[in-house]
């Protein structure tokens, strides 16, 4: 009985077409992108397709569409405010992109994307970048502020600024580690304490402690799947509560 | 453990192998995948691709369109409101109407009840008076007729008596008593009555 033991073996990128190099960059178009375009596609589905009968009593995946969008919508408001508004595009994006490909992750034999950190950290890096790139626009300098506490005495910031800003740095480090670490260490934990249910079972009188195993990968598998959700609603959460930043400066 | 070499002996592997998840141990080259930094550049792009679309269809399309759904809903739901609270207005208004036309119906059948009782007791007055003079006529005429009787009577009984009174004094006397002592007596009579 040959049983994958490997748990890392869920990670390897299957490139399905491969393009060619650059420098030292392989150029594939993986199962991890084929995943990325199903959870686009999976998204649509539920807030286009389903949206379309534009219906004032919604079906039932309407329902879900619009269950998400409020809840996305409440969560940003409530950290940004009214201002906040023009970018409920993009935390509902990051929601529903994290979401999808983390209950992507939890089909037996699938794929978790978003247990690359290149993946988690593009993503972090485009919400910095966004904090960045629109508290310079709409606040000019006046954004640097944000790493001036208001009210501290002069000596007492040659201190606190580099803490600020090394509290700022670490934002995207954070934000994408954080997904990425309980997402893979999840899906290692299921894969070996799914595999000792198979090894105890081929092992003689052993198999009898199979259902312990057994009993902690269901265990774990519901945990997941909490998980899944949990962090993407993290994930959404931080970004509207960075993003926050960028709209209102200054403590 | 059952399979103790599985982890420790990577089959010589190529670079591409195309193995889906089987059962067999996997081929990997000792580097942890999520760190083979050969693949970020891939893997950015594709990122880019796939969460630009995403981003693209969620500001056009999904996000403007269940935002409608939901202000039409608002909308729908408060001028329905709105329409609920007029027709109860409107009923409610109806309602008083009605108990007021009531009210009015029944102090009109009161009156009018009132009004024919009045009328039918001021008839049966006047008919009642009438017939009480009728007979108060009636009985006024039969005491005339009795006292008329009665004198006729009495002035009989005068002629009577006078007759009576002549015929037992000629039997007494043998001689009849002249008219003029017979009415003094008779008077006398009478009015010793």
């Amino acid at each position: 009985m040959a049983v994958s033991v490997d748990p890392i073996h869920q990670f390897e990128l299957q490139p399905l077409v491969s393009l060619g190099h650059i420098g030292n960059q392989q150029i594939a178009f993986t199962q991890s992108a084929l995943y990325m375009f199903a959870a686009v596609g999976v998204i649509a589905l539920l807030t286009i397709v389903a949206t379309s009968g534009r219906s004032i009593v919604p079906s039932r995946m309407q329902s879900l569409a619009e269950i998400f969008y409020e809840f996305i919508a409440d969560t940003l408001h409530q950290a940004t405010g009214d201002e906040g508004k023009r970018f409920l595009p993009l935390v509902f994006s990051l929601f529903m992109f994290v979401l999808i490909l983390n209950l992507f992750g939890m089909i037996p034999y699938a794929f978790a994307v978003t247990s690359h950190l290149i993946i988690t950290f593009g993503l972090a890096a485009l919400v910095i970048g966004v904090v960045i790139g629109y508290g310079v626009m709409k606040h000019g300098s006046h954004f640097f502020g944000l790493f001036v506490p208001s009210g501290v005495p002069k000596p007492l910031l040659a201190i606190l600024v580099p803490i600020e800003i090394i509290s700022f740095v670490s934002r995207p480090i954070s934000l994408s580690v954080r997904l990425f670490a309980n997402i893979l260490a999840g899906h290692i934990a299921m894969k070996i304490f799914a595999f000792f249910v198979a090894a105890l079972l081929s092992a003689g009188a052993w198999s009898v402690l199979s259902p312990l195993p057994l009993a902690l990968t269901i265990a774990l598998t519901a945990l997941e799947f909490l998980v899944a959700a949990l962090q993407a609603y993290v994930f959404a959460t931080l970004t509207a509560i960075y993003l926050n930043d960028a709209l209102h400066p200054g403590h | 453990m059952a399979q103790p070499n599985a982890l420790t002996t990577p089959p010589p592997g190529s670079d591409t192998h195309v193995g889906a998840h089987t059962e067999q141990p996997a081929p990997h080259k000792g580097a942890f995948p999520p760190f083979e930094s050969h693949t970020f550049l891939s893997q950015l792009i594709w990122l880019a691709l796939a969460f630009g679309l995403l981003y693209y269809l969620m500001d056009k399309v999904a996000l403007p369109r269940i935002q409608a759904i939901l202000h039409d809903r608002a909308n729908r739901l408060s001028s329905d409101l709105d329409e609920a609270q007029r027709m109860k207005s409107e009923a409610d208004a109806a309602g008083a109407a009605y108990e007021k036309s009531l009210a009015d119906a029944q102090s009109k059948a009161r009156d009018i009840a009132q009004e024919t009782r009045n009328a039918l007791a001021a008839e049966a007055e006047t008919k009642r008076k009438a017939l009480e003079a009728d007979l108060n006529q009636k009985l006024a005429a039969s005491e005339a007729t009795i006292r008329q009787r009665t004198g006729e009577a009495m002035g009989n009984v005068r002629e009577i008596a006078g007759e009576t009174a002549s015929a037992i004094v000629e039997r007494l006397t043998g001689q009849a008593p002249d008219q003029a002592s017979l009415d003094r007596a008779l008077d006398r009579a009478a009015t010793a009555h």
